[in-house]
């Protein structure tokens, strides 16, 4: 059942590998750049996963690097490699809606500093990628355009908010793109669609030009086919920021460095803590069988390679979900008060006959869809005058205790804790379109696993362990605040050792069914 | 705009003797930083509307804080020269409230930690000093301006449509807060002005804003409640906006007590309302009623980190801290000899400043005192303009006094050579010169003025020869008259004792 793709198919290719053919002239921009857009073309009527696709100022910038190129120019490594951007990125001068009607046709003034760097680097912008309404959302089905299909199966959500993302990636549309995570908006939908997802360390990655959700969790990341890829579109976008005040200044560590040191196969002397209320003995309610028994083959994988493997308990993860979703829901009702209708995006109801407040929240009445409505009511009730301490101030200490959780399992370093813990990304694979939407709690369930390292800020990584019922599982490993790395070394161990032991890689199957004709 | 008040108001005296008034002051500061509180756009005053903005203070989605140094340390050194409490640690906070002229939807301000808490300022009215206690100093940004075009009250009920100007979003504005100020009877009025009065000083004194009221560089709400004499709870409060200037700050409280007092008297309640003060009658009426309280939902700003003032620094800020005004006022009553009334004429003249300053460029502290309260008082009085507005230096003024000091001239030509000053035609020196008005010294022609005199008036002269020296003042008068006051005066009486006097003797 497994095929290696053609080799001539530019949109097979890691995108490390692609910036190593056009670094030595192998292959050009400009056809690494058509090969993604005709691959667009032809699937992305069935995905959906771009909101927005410019595929002339794609070539021209495809051309432009090729160009340098040819004239002698120094050019960085990732010169000419396609990317994608989650529609929260703002790209100036091209579309960026966060998913919402209220921002429709709204062109930014302005690149956040992930896209300038990005762009810095000399890579190709393919286009904007759906997502759930300003990022609420874990299925990519509260995108006011439409839903987003999973590749391995089309019935299937590709987890959220980045869905657009994971399909595009998935699916082969692009060769990496970035995703934001504020509750697990990166590592689930990566899990669900068998790609690599990193949250980085909350102020590792500048969130100058995100559309914010919720300030304080709100990180973007990379989502590829590799770790070693990940950890390349990692280095490109982090680092300090000096236009965002929570960035962290200083060095940060080698990422992909660490990758190739964990594909290297040897973990001996790493200590692996799994949580037990993260899908661990006795907490398994609620965790699909097949996701559950992928984990703990993974975790058989981790000890062969010397891992030493323990039960690690954290109970505050219990609280996590009922904290996030207080904490998160009210910095987005402030965040979103913006979207009023004075100065960009959709204005609804100014023909003369209504007054100031009557025009604002017509907007916001038609502007909003009814999963954002939702988290501002919560939102504001939260933090209105006599529940503040009740509700938001209650989720804080939860915060706090769930940070000092972390810290007790990752210990003070002398061995005395493990070096990261590990979990399922995710209780299921990915769920039909539509089994959700109705249910809010339900849909909330799939962030289960991602709160806790979005709660304390610490960098937390999904790597794909295998199918259960054909569909891709995650396998998420956390690590204390700065210490990416590690993330990054562990999944690459495991990805090689699984990779080996399949004889090729997961993705590969995804590739096979399409060659054998449609979705299995 | 003319405001009729239906307004009943009740005698300030009587109503002082029966009720106790109750003042509270919030004062907004915008600081003179080059840039804005979170962004890198220019605060320049005036500019074209819409032209000092970017992603940061247009609020557009995406766009992150950062805070300004620069402000931070002048809030600091105002809270402390103001004598307050410097926050170790304290937060932002977001103030959630929707209207056109806040880009965010909240305006970034502090609430429960702020920079500087519990000061305190000694004001002083009538030699008598009154403590106004502060609560708090904190840093927070100001709104945009919304220009409402149509209508006829520049409002928003009844406009047309409405503008938004957002080159002032994101100013730095730093909010001084007292507590109730109680306790100073009939002189509360006078407490608020002298308060905001010792305020503005006190920021020019640390060059951290230029406090121009007319500007709304300084502006000024003003809580006044009444409470029957010897009464445990403080009255109903209602919060003045719109006083802008210090004359305002004084009869908005006046008229709030009166006001308030008939109301009690009537047994109406107060209502807790914001009211405008209106400029041309000095009447106050109804704003935006606080019915419906808006609940702001303050919650700590997380897109800045924590602000954590390091205490040595701190410490040499409050090194650092220039003279303030009350300090520089106990200094110069000691070293020009003056007393408390004297010193308050000075400080309500406006003449402190140009005084020192005229001293400093060599006038004794008399003539310097003399020249602004008196000639150039007036000036400024007839012309309607400031007496620091008029086209002259205080160094101009020195000079000017030197010369009469050095006897080059006399009172009456210095007034001459004053009034050519402020007409432009160049300094003190240059005006003499160009114009001739020196004292004629021993001259020919002074010779000849008072040799003139003495033939032209034997009577006169027989009369100072027999002993009525006192008669001599006629022939100073008429040498005067000759040289059209040129001459000095105690010179010709020297000259025309020494021939008239001198030949007896």
């Amino acid at each position: 059942m497994t095929t290696t793709p053609a080799a001539t198919d530019l949109t097979h290719l890691d995108a490390a590998e692609l910036g190593r053919l056009l670094g030595a002239g192998e292959v050009s921009a400009v056809d690494v750049t058509r090969a993604h857009l005709d691959r667009i073309a032809a699937d992305d009527g069935l995905l959906h996963a771009y909101l927005h696709v410019d595929g002339e100022t794609a070539l021209a910038t495809a051309a432009a690097v090729d160009a340098a190129r040819a004239a002698g120019d120094e050019l960085g490594p990732l010169a000419g490699v396609p990317v994608a951007l989650k529609d929260v990125v703002v790209t100036e001068g091209v579309p960026t809606t966060s998913g919402s009607r209220i921002l429709e046709g709204w062109r930014p003034p302005y690149d956040a500093t992930v896209a300038a760097r990005l762009k810095a680097a000399g890579t190709v912008l393919l286009g904007k990628t759906n997502m759930d309404e300003f990022a609420m959302g874990s299925s990519t089905e509260n995108s006011a355009y439409g839903v987003t299909r999973n590749p391995w199966d089309p019935e299937r959500i590709p987890g959220g908010s980045s869905g657009g993302s994971s399909a595009a990636v998935a699916g082969h549309l692009a060769p990496w793109a970035l995703g934001t995570d504020t509750g697990g908006s990166i590592r689930q939908p990566a899990a669900l669609t068998g790609l690599v997802g990193h949250k980085p360390t909350y102020g590792s990655v500048s969130r100058y030009g995100l559309i914010a959700f919720s300030s304080s969790l709100d990180q973007a990341g990379p989502m590829a086919r590799t770790v070693l890829d990940a950890a390349v579109l990692h280095e490109a976008i982090g680092g300090h920021d000096p236009r965002d005040s929570t960035s962290i200044p200083g060095q940060h560590p080698l990422l992909a460095e660490a990758a190739r040191l964990g594909a290297g196969g040897d973990l001996t002397g790493v200590r692996i803590g799994v949580v037990r209320e993260l899908g661990g003995e006795g907490h398994a309610e609620g965790y699909e069988p097949g996701v559950l028994a992928r984990v703990a083959e993974a975790l058989a994988v981790l000890e062969g390679l010397g891992a030493e493997v323990r039960e690690v308990s954290c109970p505050s993860f219990d609280l996590a979900l009922a904290a996030y979703y207080l904490i998160a829901p009210s910095e987005a009702s402030s965040n979103l008060s913006r979207f009023d209708g004075v100065r960009f995006g959709l204005r609804v109801g100014d023909d003369g006959s209504r007054d100031l407040d009557e025009v604002m929240a017509l907007t916001r009445e038609q502007g909003f869809g009814a999963e954002v409505k939702r988290r501002i009511i919560l939102g504001t009730y939260a933090l209105s005058s006599g529940y503040y301490e009740a509700y938001y101030g209650q989720a804080q200490k939860v915060r706090t205790l769930i940070g000092r959780d972390f810290a007790s399992a990752f210990g003070s370093g002398d061995g005395d804790g493990v070096d990261v813990l590990v979990s399922p990304t995710t209780p299921t694979v990915a769920f039909p379109l539509g089994a959700r939407v109705d249910d809010p709690i339900a849909m909330y369930a799939a962030d289960l696993c991602t709160l806790p390292a979005s709660l304390a800020g610490t960098p937390a990584i999904s790597v794909p362990c295998g199918l259960s019922d054909g569909l891709p599982v995650g396998f998420q490993i956390m690590a204390p605040t700065l210490a990416d790395d590690r993330c990054y070394r562990v999944a690459a161990a495991l990805e090689a050792a699984q990779d080996a032991a399949r004889g090729h890689r997961l993705l590969d199957e995804l590739a096979a069914r399409r060659t054998t004709g449609g979705p299995a | 705009m003319t405001t009729t008040t239906g307004d009943r108001l009740l005698d300030f005296d009587d109503v002082v003797s029966r009720y106790e008034p109750v003042i509270g002051l919030e004062t907004h500061v915008e600081l003179g930083t080059v840039t804005k509180m979170f962004c890198g756009c220019s605060t320049t005053f005036g500019a074209e509307p819409n032209t000092q903005t970017c992603p940061v203070c247009l609020g557009l989605p995406g766009s992150l804080p950062v805070a300004n140094a620069a402000a931070i340390e002048a809030t600091v050194q105002i809270g402390l020269a103001l004598n307050c409490r410097i926050a170790s640690w304290c937060r932002f906070a977001r103030k959630n409230y929707f209207y056109p002229d806040i880009p965010k939807g909240f305006q970034t301000s502090q609430y429960d930690e702020p920079l500087c808490v519990s000061g305190y300022l000694d004001v002083v009215v009538d030699g008598e000093t009154h403590r106004v206690e502060i609560e708090r100093v904190h840093l927070e940004e100001d709104t945009g301006k919304n220009l409402h075009v149509g209508g006829s009250t520049g409002r928003i009920h009844g406009a047309d449509h409405s503008l938004v100007d957002y080159n002032r979003a994101g100013i730095p504005l730093v909010e001084i807060v007292t507590r109730p100020v109680s306790g100073a009877g009939a002189k509360a009025p006078e407490v608020a002005k002298a308060y905001v009065t010792e305020l503005r000083e006190i920021i020019q004194a640390l060059g951290v804003s230029d406090v121009r009221m007319e500007q709304g560089s300084l502006r000024c709400d003003v809580n006044t409640s009444i409470a029957p004499v010897g009464a445990l709870e403080m009255g109903t409060r209602t919060e003045t906006k719109n006083v802008n200037s210090l004359r305002s700050v004084e009869r908005s409280v006046r008229y709030e007590i009166r006001r308030q007092a008939a109301l009690l008297d009537e047994g109406v309640r107060i209502r807790q309302e914001t009211r405008h003060f209106h400029e041309d009658t000095g009447s106050t009426s109804p704003g935006r009623s606080k019915e419906e309280a808006t609940d702001y939902r303050y919650f700590p700003e997380p897109d800045l980190v924590p602000l954590a003032p390091d205490a040595a620094w701190v410490e040499s800020l409050r090194l650092a801290l220039p003279e303030l005004p009350a300090a520089r006022r106990a200094r110069l009553i000691q070293e020009w000899g003056l007393s408390d009334t004297e010193m308050t004429w000075l400080l309500n003249a406006g003449a402190l400043g140009v005084v020192a300053e005229t001293v400093a460029a060599g006038a004794s502290p008399a003539e310097a005192r003399k020249w602004w309260l008196g000639e150039l008082a007036r000036r400024a009085n007839e012309s309607g303009t400031e007496l620091t507005d008029l086209p002259i230096t205080p160094a101009q003024v020195a000079e000017l006094s030197g010369l009469v000091a050095e006897g080059r001239v006399n009172d009456k030509l210095a007034r001459q050579v004053l009034d050519h000053v402020l007409a432009g035609e160049g300094g003190p020196t240059e005006v003499v010169e160009a114009r001739g008005l020196a004292v004629l010294g021993e001259s020919d022609e002074l010779v000849a003025a008072v040799e003139a005199a003495i033939a032209g008036a034997p009577d006169v002269v027989a009369k100072v020869r027999a002993g009525k020296v006192q008669a001599l003042g006629a022939l100073v008068g008429q040498v005067m008259k000759t040289t059209k006051g040129q001459a000095d005066a105690a010179t010709v009486r020297r000259m025309l004792e020494e021939r008239v006097v001198g030949q007896t003797g």
